[in-house]
């Protein structure tokens, strides 16, 4: 079976004024694979996925997503965006439309959807997140848990073919965390290309394909989730999993 | 029994508040009533009469800017009402101005430009720390400096600035002028049902209409094109220089350009600052999540920002506009003829009804002040968020 290669970064370096944030960063995701990312605070984490959909631009390197190079070229930042859904850490929904607005937004505006369509299609995914009743709320009516699961069935009505997760559970209570994970492993069993930021080892022990530990701008380690937990290579990732396991 | 009903009503916490409340209410009225009979006592032992009845006196005096015909035989009743209209005017001419300059600074300030972005600064710095008063004064002195009639400066071929004011060209109305000005109305009534049903064709195709281009075309040609059919119904009598002032046209008074550039200026310089920390409010993360589903920087501030500022920008936009509107008072440093210059200054002293004329023009800018209010409050519910975001 040919694997298809749909995430490609070579060689990536991007500095922040003088500091030097992502530092030679290769990476290849192929159609269908869950990454999970991990590592300390500051590591640039967050700054790699966000290279990904062009919310930080990298300056050196290629970044390849679906064979279209991202550059400066506005063309090709719409293309790889439409194809790449993003979750963030604070959810970010937009406070002043109601959910099923909010999730119908786009197929309107960017697809062009007919609006009784994009609201049917925005049912569908609320159903699958499990909250169809909160339709006709607005974020600040729902819990914290509910809100990031309307923000995954926002970004999965564009029908991505590839989702990045920031840390989509970091600002949730422990008794919400489950049902967004919960969404979550749903979605890998169904076979989208993931790639996620977290601190939760047990979904990423469920899920993910590869590892990655990042340090101080680098990819330090990138194994697959048996050898990374049970036979760490480098010193760092040991130290890190020792804190992060133990806690 | 009867101390736990007094108990009661001291410590539950509404008929406590009510008692409080009626309380402060009944002291405010024996206060005011005390006042207002001292008032006529005193007035009345010096022989000063009072009540309303000057106001169908004849005034006595003209009055140079106004929106009605005024002569100095018309009664100080109608002389409040040239005032009021002046007032109006300078009010509403000032926030629209207002308005159009703040957004415009506002949103300049966050530019990426580094000369304009400086610019908007400096002159935002400037006149919201220099008092309007002396502004007003500055923009009127440069006017009145301005050539004289005899050189004055030409303007679009048709309009001449000179030190009495702008020369401009004065509309006259001929048979058949009111159906172009119907076909206005109705084509931005025409607009509107238009406007709801593209939208309503965009929920069902999906196809996104140029909805405020085709309704602002609407609007534009539709009175161009019923104008000609008509037969040209408006002409415009031009200024001419004859001697020494323009005969025919009209003008515009400095007075009333030196109170509009002077109120408007500084109170944009406000506005802006209003503008700009309403887009600031909106989080980084909206934009990024709007960029990251794939929508356009134009659609991101149209569909994400802007709602969401608005709601930060009304209340203060509010205030700046009951600001701009008692500010118009200051016309009578420059002899713009304002309710307080003709009425609340003339009048008054040939009258010598200070108290009446005073509680007249006070509730006449209470009144003005509190319709803003409620329009503003209402445009403001309609923009909030629900739940606590
Ligand atoms: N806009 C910015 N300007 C300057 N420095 C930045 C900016 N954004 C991030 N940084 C810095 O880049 C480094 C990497 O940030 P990044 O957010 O990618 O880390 P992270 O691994 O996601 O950390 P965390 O686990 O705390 O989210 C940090 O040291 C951060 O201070
Ligand atoms: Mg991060």
């Amino acid at each position: 079976m040919s694997t298809e290669q749909v995430i490609q970064l070579d060689k990536v370096n991007k500095w922040y004024d003088d500091f030097h944030v992502l530092k030679d960063i290769d990476l290849i995701v192929e159609k269908g694979q869950k990454i999970v990312i991990c590592g300390p605070s500051g590591s640039g984490k967050s700054t790699m996925i966000r290279c990904i959909n062009r919310l930080e631009a990298h300056q050196n390197g290629t970044i390849i997503v679906h064979g279209t190079e991202l550059t400066n070229d506005l063309k090709n930042i719409d293309i790889i965006r439409k194809n790449v859904g993003m979750v963030f850490q604070q959810f970010n929904l937009f406070p002043h439309l109601s959910v099923i607005d909010n999730i119908s937004l786009a197929p309107i505006w960017v697809k062009k959807m007919p609006k009784g369509e994009a609201e049917e299609v925005a049912m569908a995914y609320l159903e699958k997140v499990k909250i169809p009743e909160q339709a006709q709320k607005f974020p600040g009516q729902l819990s914290g848990g509910q809100q990031q699961r309307v923000a995954i069935a926002r970004s999965l009505a564009m029908n991505p073919d590839i989702m990045l997760f920031d840390e989509p559970t970091s600002a949730l209570d422990p008794e919400m965390i489950k049902e967004v994970l919960d969404v979550m492993i749903q979605l890998a069993e169904e076979g989208m290309t993931m790639l996620v930021v977290t601190h939760e080892m047990g979904f990423a022990k469920t899920v993910a394909d590869q590892m990655i530990f990042m340090d101080e701008g680098r990819i330090v380690e990138q194994a697959k989730p048996e050898d990374f937990f049970n036979n760490p290579k480098s010193d760092r990732t040991k130290l890190f999993l020792s804190q992060i396991l133990n806690h | 029994m009867q101390t736990s009903l007094i108990r009661k009503i001291i410590f539950d916490e509404k008929s406590r508040s009510l008692l409080v409340q009626t309380l402060v209410i009944g002291l405010f009225a024996v206060f005011i009533y005390l006042i207002v009979q001292q008032t006529a006592y005193n007035l009345e032992k010096r022989g000063i009469s009072s009540g309303f009845d000057f106001l169908n006196m004849s005034a006595g005096y003209d009055i140079s800017i106004r929106l009605i015909p005024f002569t100095s035989e018309d009664t100080h009743l109608r002389a409040y009402f040239v005032g009021l209209l002046n007032t109006l005017l300078i009010a509403i001419c000032g926030c629209f101005l207002a308005t159009i300059l703040g957004f415009l600074v506002g949103i300049i300030r966050l530019s990426t430009n580094w000369l304009f972005r400086n610019i908007a600064y400096v002159y935002v710095e400037f006149t919201r720390n220099v008092p309007v008063l002396l502004q007003i004064i500055l923009y009127y002195s440069i006017l009145l400096h301005l050539p004289k009639t005899k050189q004055a400066i030409p303007i679009f071929e048709n309009f001449f600035l000179s030190n009495r004011g702008l020369f401009s060209p004065s509309p006259i109305f001929k048979d058949g002028f009111s159906i172009v000005a119907w076909s206005f109305v109705l084509a931005i009534v025409f607009t509107f049902f238009l406007k709801k049903s593209l939208k309503k064709k965009q929920e069902v195709s999906g196809k996104q209409y140029p909805i405020f281009l085709i309704n602002s075309a609407i609007i534009i040609f539709t009175p161009i094109f019923v104008y000609y059919i008509m037969g040209r119904p408006l002409d415009f009598e031009l200024p001419v220089l004859k001697g020494f002032n323009f005969k025919g046209g009209m003008v515009i008074k400095p007075e009333f350009i030196g109170m509009l550039l002077g109120l408007s200026i500084y109170t944009a310089a406000f506005i802006s600052e209003t503008v700009r920390s309403g887009i600031i409010s909106v989080s980084k993360g909206q934009r990024e999540a709007s960029q990251a589903l794939g929508l356009k920087s134009n659609l991101v501030m149209r569909l994400i920002v802007i709602p969401q500022a608005l709601r930060v920008i009304i209340p203060p936009l509010t205030s700046q506009y009951l600001n701009l509107t008692k500010n118009s008072s200051l016309g009578i440093a420059i002899g713009y003829a304002d309710l307080v210059h003709g009425f609340g200054g003339i009048s008054l002293n040939q009258t010598g009804r200070a108290i009446e004329i005073m509680l007249m023009v006070m509730l006449t800018y209470l009144t003005i002040s509190l319709t803003i209010s409620v329009f503003m409050n209402i445009y403001n519910k309609s923009v909030q968020f629900k739940g606590n975001a």
